[in-house]
């Protein structure tokens, strides 16, 4: 394995209120033979502004991003949407304007989600004997915008998960970044059918890579239920 | 009718918690999901089929006229009468002139949404001609006074008691013990003799083919051939986008329509309606006349939204919605539910009467996945929310406080001490890292929210992980 540099961007939500993310997250690529650089300029990548119709804002923050990210040769999030955001999204906010169109998509195409980094890089965690047995929620933008799932799957597999499906792995958990403040009666039903799907299976661990997907999921969940976890602090955990 | 962000959460509310409703909604809506990914899984290549579905489409739309011109050219060689109906207004005009022409005074409906979008009943009601829905969910719901509950089932939210009670009413027969098939039945029996005695059937139109002039129309009853055939007069609604240039086109059309909304490979009836009845002909309507409904369709053509006038009223995508599955139907308030709804109705209707659809989803993007025409309706909702941005449609206190956090974030040093500060200021609330808040403040109803967590990753990152092994 090749040591490399990467860059963290850890994302606000992260940042601000579920850091354990970020911090098993520089564990992991580390134990993938990573060195890990944090880009202290950096905060959000705009997805909130840009899902809210306030494009102005979407693009001054993505351009600021883009300047921050572009030096490296790449960057790992640990949040599915986020990674969208930046790989999928950026170039639409920049069809009228083809040299930030160009930077968005030379950023877009070294930008990784954590798990596909981890997979690209070759790197498999070990077996472990106190693996759960888990399901995996497949987020909605990480799964419909940049195909993701099959390495989180696989990742947790090889840690020694059993991992069962739910009836709609890939139903939206409810969400929706300000959609869960701005309905938050409809996102909440959302929620509960969700886990209820969870319930069903049985599972010791529901896993997500999208910290906002986790903060609704655990909004909501029944202290007897499924523990909610982003998939790098369960491997992280595991050893 | 409109739609504002808290009649959207009110009525939303209600729906989830009326746990039959749910029951409901989750058995309709689970049957056409789960159906529809069988059907097509029959075809060869479906993917390829939809690829090619939307170029037919977004061609089509891109000479809109010409293909019209030449629809109108043919269908009335085959002796159709075709009108053009700017708005609502027009189009219940048109059909209530043809009634009174007529003399008609009861006019037969097949299931038709683009009737119920221009509201026909109420205006035929006022001309003093008598409407009868032939399709039994339509049926239902006109006789409980209700709007479509969903664009293809529209009467899922009844329940069983309901209907008994409904049909009993319009019946006068006793039916508390019916089973199924003696509601059918009691409705059969009633409608028929509406059927035979009525002096024009309305119906809509699934599509319209350009090359003979023309009009498809699928059902699954038979009262759409009913309706269509018998009255001396059969008029069409439909809207302007339906159409196709070829039968070729039609046929690719057809393969993905039931597929895409029961899970049927064909609808049980598929009616071709080219002009009236010929002079050889057994039955069929003397007059046939198609209205071709725009209604501010034609205002979509060329712009960012011209890609939903390649919708076909499928209805895969309210079927795969998680929040039209757990609102319903009713909560949007307009004939058009679902994501198909929360993007059309603003665009037809008006945005500032509508301003809670195009937020009334968390852009997961389920919709986009099951288009048959594989229209982005994710990025049309955006597009909607960034119109009411720019049209000063968004709460003030919303749109300050999005622009403050915006602000913030452009600066990191900023965002570090404003962040700081909201540490602090979060503490009152604060108990075993969630906000308690009193319920009347709390923006989650009911769900914990977390707090901003004691240290931010990135001091964690300067004391502990920069440059070491963590």
């Amino acid at each position: 394995m090749s040591e490399k540099t990467v860059a963290l961007f850890v994302s606000c939500l992260v940042d601000q209120i579920s850091p354990e993310i970020g911090v098993a997250t520089v564990r992991l690529l580390r134990r993938a033979g990573c060195q890990v650089d944090f880009p202290d300029a950096q905060t959000c990548c705009g997805q909130p502004f840009f899902n809210s119709g306030l494009r102005n804002q979407a693009r001054d923050l993505a351009r600021r991003t883009i300047e921050i990210f572009e030096p490296y040769d790449a960057v790992v999030l640990p949040s599915g949407s986020c990674s969208s955001m930046v790989a999928a999204e950026y170039v639409h906010l920049f069809e009228d304007d083809p040299d930030w169109e160009a930077r968005a998509e030379a950023l877009g195409a070294k930008t990784f989600e954590l798990s596909r980094f981890l997979v690209r890089q070759g790197w498999a965690p070990p077996g472990s004997d106190a693996a759960p047995t888990v399901t995996y929620h497949d987020s909605c933008h990480a799964n419909r915008l940049l195909g993701l799932g099959g390495e989180a799957r696989q990742l947790l597999e090889s840690a020694g998960c059993r991992v069962v499906e739910m009836v709609e792995s890939d139903r939206c958990c409810g969400f929706g970044g300000l959609f869960s403040i701005k309905m938050p009666e409809v996102a909440n039903a959302m929620t509960r059918e969700k886990l209820r799907q969870a319930v069903d299976i049985e599972v010791d661990v529901l896993v997500s890579i999208d910290p906002g997907c986790l903060m609704q999921m655990e909004g909501l969940v029944d202290p007897d239920g499924p523990r909610v976890r982003h998939l790098a602090c369960l491997l992280e955990e595991l050893g | 009718m409109s739609a504002s962000i808290s009649q959207f959460r009110s009525q939303a509310d209600s729906a989830i918690n009326d746990l039959p409703l749910q029951e409901a909604i989750d058995t309709a809506t689970g049957n056409f999901w789960r159906g529809r990914e069988g059907a097509l899984e029959e075809l060869p290549d479906s993917e390829g089929l939809r690829d090619h579905f939307k170029a037919i489409r977004s061609a089509t739309l891109a000479q809109l006229d010409e293909h019209l011109e030449s629809f109108e050219s043919n269908a009335k060689a085959a002796g159709t009468h075709v009108h053009w109906a700017e708005d609502a207004a027009e189009a219940c005009r048109i059909v209530i002139d043809i009634g009174k022409t007529r003399g008609v005074t009861l006019a037969t409906k097949g299931k038709s949404m683009a009737s119920e979008e221009i509201h026909l009943g109420v205006a035929l009601e006022e001309a003093g001609i008598e409407s009868v829905e032939t399709d039994l969910g339509e049926w239902i719901i006109q006789l409980a006074g209700d709007p479509p509950f969903h664009i293809i089932a529209p009467a899922i939210h009844k329940r069983r008691d309901e209907i008994v009670t409904l049909i009993e009413n319009a019946s006068g027969e006793s039916l508390q013990s019916a089973e199924i098939e003696d509601l059918v039945a009691a409705s059969r029996r009633l409608l028929r003799s509406r059927f035979l005695s009525a002096g024009m059937g309305i119906t809509g139109g699934n599509i319209l083919v350009s090359e003979t002039g023309s009009l498809v129309l699928v059902e699954n009853e038979g009262n759409g051939r009913f309706v269509s055939a018998s009255p001396p007069v059969h008029i069409a609604l439909v809207g302007l986008e339906k159409v196709v240039p070829t039968w070729d086109d039609a046929a690719v059309w057809l393969q993905l329509l039931a597929r895409s909304s029961t899970g049927q490979p064909l609808s049980v009836y598929t009616n071709v309606v080219t002009g009236p009845r010929k002079v050889d002909d057994e039955d069929g309507p003397e007059e046939v006349h198609i209205i071709l409904l725009d209604n501010g369709r034609s205002q979509l053509l060329g712009g960012k939204y011209e890609e939903i006038l390649q919708c076909i009223r499928c209805g895969a995508c309210l079927n795969i919605c998680p929040v039209y599955r757990e609102v319903g139907g009713h909560t949007y308030r307009s004939p058009y539910s679902g994501p198909i709804g929360a993007v059309i109705t603003p665009l037809l209707m008006g945005l500032e009467e509508y301003p809670a659809l195009p937020q009334a989803s968390s852009l997961c993007g389920a919709c986009r996945d099951v288009c048959p025409a594989r229209i982005d309706l994710p990025r049309m909702l955006v597009e909607l929310r960034n119109d009411e941005v720019e049209q000063g449609l968004v709460p003030w206190s919303v749109r300050r406080a999005e622009e403050a956090a915006a602000w913030m974030l452009m600066d990191v040093d900023r965002y570090r001490r404003l962040t700081g500060l909201m540490r602090t200021a979060q503490l009152p609330v604060l108990k075993d890292g969630d906000l308690r808040m009193p319920s009347f403040l709390d923006p989650s109803k009911g769900r914990k929210l977390k707090g901003l967590a004691p240290r931010p990753f990135r001091e964690i990152w300067q004391s502990e992980l920069e440059g070491g092994d963590g």
